[in-house]
C-alpha cells in the first residue's frame, strides 16, 4: 500500500460511548461463553467419571479369578467367562489374519497402482460408505451369505468373516490415508535410481506409512472387541467352552455378546458388569497401544 | 565427438497443454550440456523425458524418439528401471529418504543387488567424497539424512545418484539452493564427472552455464530455439531471442 489512509494514520480518538458499550458487551459475552464452555467440559468429565466409577463399583467385586477361569455350567452350577475370553481372542486372530493382508493390499493397489481411474473412485466411495453402515446390517448380511448361502454353522468362522467385511473398509481407509502422507518426492527419488515400483513401495513407501497402518489395525481390533450386533446372528450366543477348531463351527459368544446374554437373558447383572469392567480395561489398553505404536513407529 | 542421446521430433502434452514442441537435439557424450530458458519454458519437462520420469505424470502424452546409444528408450520392449539406472537424476528440490545418510547412498546399489558390506562402505565413501560432502558427514553416517542442511541434502542426493554408477547424470537446478562454496564444489564435481559421465543440467544461472557447460540449449515456450557450443551461444547467438535472453532483456 503506497497511499496512506489519513484516518488511520491520525491519532486514535478516545472511545465514543457506543464503542464503550460494545466493548462492555463483548466482555460480558466472553465471560458468559467461558462459563458455558467450562460447564460443558465439566459435564462431559463428570459423566465419564460417573460411568467408569459406576461400572467399576458394580463390576469389580464380582470380577473374581473363579469367574475368569471357569465356564458356565448348569450341572456344576458355575458361571464363568473363560469361553468368551477365548472366543474373543479367536475371532480377533481370524478376522485380522484375513482382513489385514487383504485390506493393506487393496489400499496399496488403490493408492499406488490404480491412479485416478473410475473403478478406484467407486471403490473408494464404497469403502467410505461401508464404514458408516450400522453393524447389525453386517450381521444380517453375514448370516444370509455365510450361514444360509455357504452353509457354515453359526460360530467363530461365520462371525469372523462377517467382521472381515465390516472392518476392511476401516483398515483400507486408514492405510490409504497414511500412504498418501508419504511425499511423492520419495517415490520419485527411488524410481529415479532405477528401483522397480514394488521395490520402491516396499522399501520407501511402506516403512513411512507403517505407523498409520498399525494404528488402523489396532483400532480395527478395538472394533472387533466392542462389536456385538454383527455377531449375534453369525457367531452366536453359545457359552460353552470349545477348542479352537470346534469353536469355528459352533455357536460361540464373544465377551461383548456374552455381556448381552448375561444381562438380558440370564438376569445375571453382576456378571454383566464384571464383563463390562474387562471390556473397559481392554478398550483402554487398545487405545494406549494405538497411540504408543503411532509414536514409536513414526519416522524421524 | 559422439552422440549419447539423440532426441528426434519430441513432442509432449500435459493434457491439452503442448509443453514440448518438435524438439530435435543431439547431446554429446562426455560433455556438460546446459539447458537454459525462462521459467515455465519446459526445461524440467525436457530433462524428465530423458529418463522417462515423465511417465509418472498422469495425463501426459509423449511422441517422438529419444535414442540412448541408438536404442529408443520409449520402445515398449525397453526396461524402464534399466533406463533410469543408466540415466540418473538429481531433482530441483533435494529429496533424501527419511533414512540414515549411509542407507540413502546404499539404497541404489542395494536395489541393484549389491549386498557386500565392504563394497557398500567403499561406494558410500567414494560417492560422498565425489559430491564434496564426505568431510562434513563422515562421523554421522548413521544419523538421519533429514537432519542435514538443505545444501548438504542436495549434495547427498548427488552422491546417491552417483552410487548407481549412471552413464548420464541429469541435474535440475541442483545448485539453486546452495551457497557459493557448495555450488563451486558441485561445479568442480561436474567438471570431473564428464571424464566418465555425461551431464545434462538445467540452470537459471547464466554465469554458471557459461562457466561450466560445453554445449548449451536455449528453450522458449516449449521450443528449442538454439543449440550450440556454449562459447558460441554466449558470444554470437544466431537467434535474436537467444541474444535477448542472454543479455537479460527478458526472462
Ligand atoms: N505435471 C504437470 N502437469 C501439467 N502441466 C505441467 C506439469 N509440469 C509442468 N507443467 C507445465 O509445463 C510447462 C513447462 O514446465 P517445466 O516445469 O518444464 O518448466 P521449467 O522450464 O522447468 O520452469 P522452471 O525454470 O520454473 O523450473 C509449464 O507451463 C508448466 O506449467
Ligand atoms: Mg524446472
Amino acid at each position: 500500500m503506497s497511499v496512506k489512509n489519513p484516518e488511520l494514520s491520525a491519532e486514535m480518538p478516545a472511545l465514543s460511548d457506543s464503542e464503550k458499550k460494545s466493548a462492555e458487551r463483548r466482555k460480558l459475552w466472553n465471560i458468559n461463553a467461558n462459563f458455558w464452555l467450562c460447564f460443558c467440559a465439566f459435564l462431559t468429565m463428570a459423566l465419564l467419571v460417573f460411568l467408569i466409577g459406576y461400572i467399576a463399583y458394580r463390576g469389580v467385586p464380582h470380577l473374581t479369578w473363579q469367574l475368569i477361569r471357569s465356564e458356565t455350567s448348569h450341572l456344576k452350577h458355575t458361571i464363568g467367562i473363560l469361553p468368551n475370553i477365548l472366543n474373543t481372542l479367536y475371532i480377533i486372530v481370524i478376522t485380522m489374519a484375513i482382513a489385514l493382508p487383504v485390506s493393506v493390499g487393496a489400499a496399496i493397489y488403490l493408492t499406488e497402482y490404480a491412479g485416478r481411474t473410475k473403478l478406484a473412485n467407486i471403490i473408494e466411495f464404497a469403502t467410505e460408505t461401508l464404514s458408516g453402515i450400522p453393524s447389525i446390517i453386517y450381521g444380517l448380511v453375514g448370516m444370509l451369505i455365510f450361514i444360509q448361502m455357504f452353509g457354515l454353522k453359526q460360530g467363530i468362522l461365520a462371525g469372523a468373516l462377517t467382521l472381515v467385511i465390516m472392518i476392511m473398509p476401516v483398515i483400507i481407509r486408514t492405510t490409504q490415508e497414511s500412504l498418501k502422507t508419504v511425499p511423492d518426492a520419495y517415490r520419485e527419488g527411488a524410481l529415479a535410481l532405477g528401483a522397480g515400483k514394488w521395490h520402491m513401495i516396499r522399501t520407501v513407501v511402506l516403512p513411512n506409512a507403517i505407523d498409520g497402518i498399525v494404528t488402523g489395525c489396532i483400532l480395527g481390533i478395538g472394533r472387533i472387541v466392542g462389536e456385538s450386533a454383527a455377531l449375534l446372528f453369525t457367531a452366536g450366543f453359545g457359552l460353552v467352552l470349545n477348542g479352537f477348531v470346534k469353536a469355528m463351527q459352533s455357536s460361540s459368544a464373544t465377551l461383548t455378546v456374552a455381556l448381552y446374554v448375561y444381562a438380558s437373558e440370564r438376569g445375571e447383572t453382576d456378571v454383566a458388569f464384571a464383563i463390562a469392567v474387562i471390556l473397559m480395561i481392554l478398550t483402554f489398553l487398545i487405545n494406549r497401544l494405538a497411540k504408543l505404536a503411532a509414536k514409536k513407529l513414526k519416522k524421524v | 565427438m559422439s552422440t549419447i542421446l539423440d532426441v528426434e521430433k519430441l513432442n509432449l502434452w500435459y493434457g491439452d497443454h503442448h509443453a514440448l514442441k518438435d524438439i530435435n537435439v543431439e547431446i554429446p557424450k562426455n560433455r556438460i550440456t546446459a539447458l537454459i530458458g525462462p521459467s515455465g519454458c519446459g526445461k524440467s519437462t525436457f530433462l524428465k523425458t530423458l529418463n522417462r520420469m515423465n511417465d509418472l505424470v498422469a495425463g501426459v502424452k509423449i511422441e517422438g524418439d529419444v535414442l540412448y546409444n541408438g536404442q529408443n528408450i520409449y520402445d515398449p520392449s525397453v526396461d524402464v528401471t534399466w533406463i533410469r539406472k543408466q540415466i540418473g537424476m538429481v531433482f530441483q528440490k533435494a529429496n533424501p529418504f527419511p533414512m540414515s545418510i549411509y542407507d540413502n547412498i546404499a539404497y541404489g546399489p542395494r536395489t541393484h543387488g549389491i549386498r557386500s558390506r565392504v563394497r557398500l562402505d567403499e561406494i558410500v565413501e567414494r560417492t560422498l567424497r565425489d559430491a564434496a560432502i564426505w568431510e562434513e558427514v563422515k562421523d554421522r553416517l548413521k544419523k538421519p539424512a533429514l537432519g542435514l542442511s538443505g545444501g548438504q541434502q542436495q549434495r547427498l542426493c548427488i552422491a546417491r545418484a552417483l552410487a548407481v554408477e549412471p552413464d548420464i547424470l541429469l541435474m535440475d537446478e541442483s545448485t539453486s539452493a546452495l551457497d557459493p562454496i557448495s555450488t563451486g564444489k558441485i561445479e568442480e564435481l561436474a567438471q570431473q564427472l564428464k571424464e566418465k559421465y555425461t551431464v545434462v543440467m538445467v540452470t537459471h544461472n547464466m554465469q554458471q552455464a557459461a562457466r561450466i557447460s560445453d554445449e548449451c540449449a536455449f528453450f522458449l515456450l516449449g521450443e528449442l530455439v538454439e543449440f550450440s557450443a556454449t562459447d558460441k551461444m554466449f558470444s554470437t547467438p544466431t537467434d535474436k531471442r537467444t541474444e535477448d535472453y542472454i543479455t537479460g532483456r527478458f526472462g
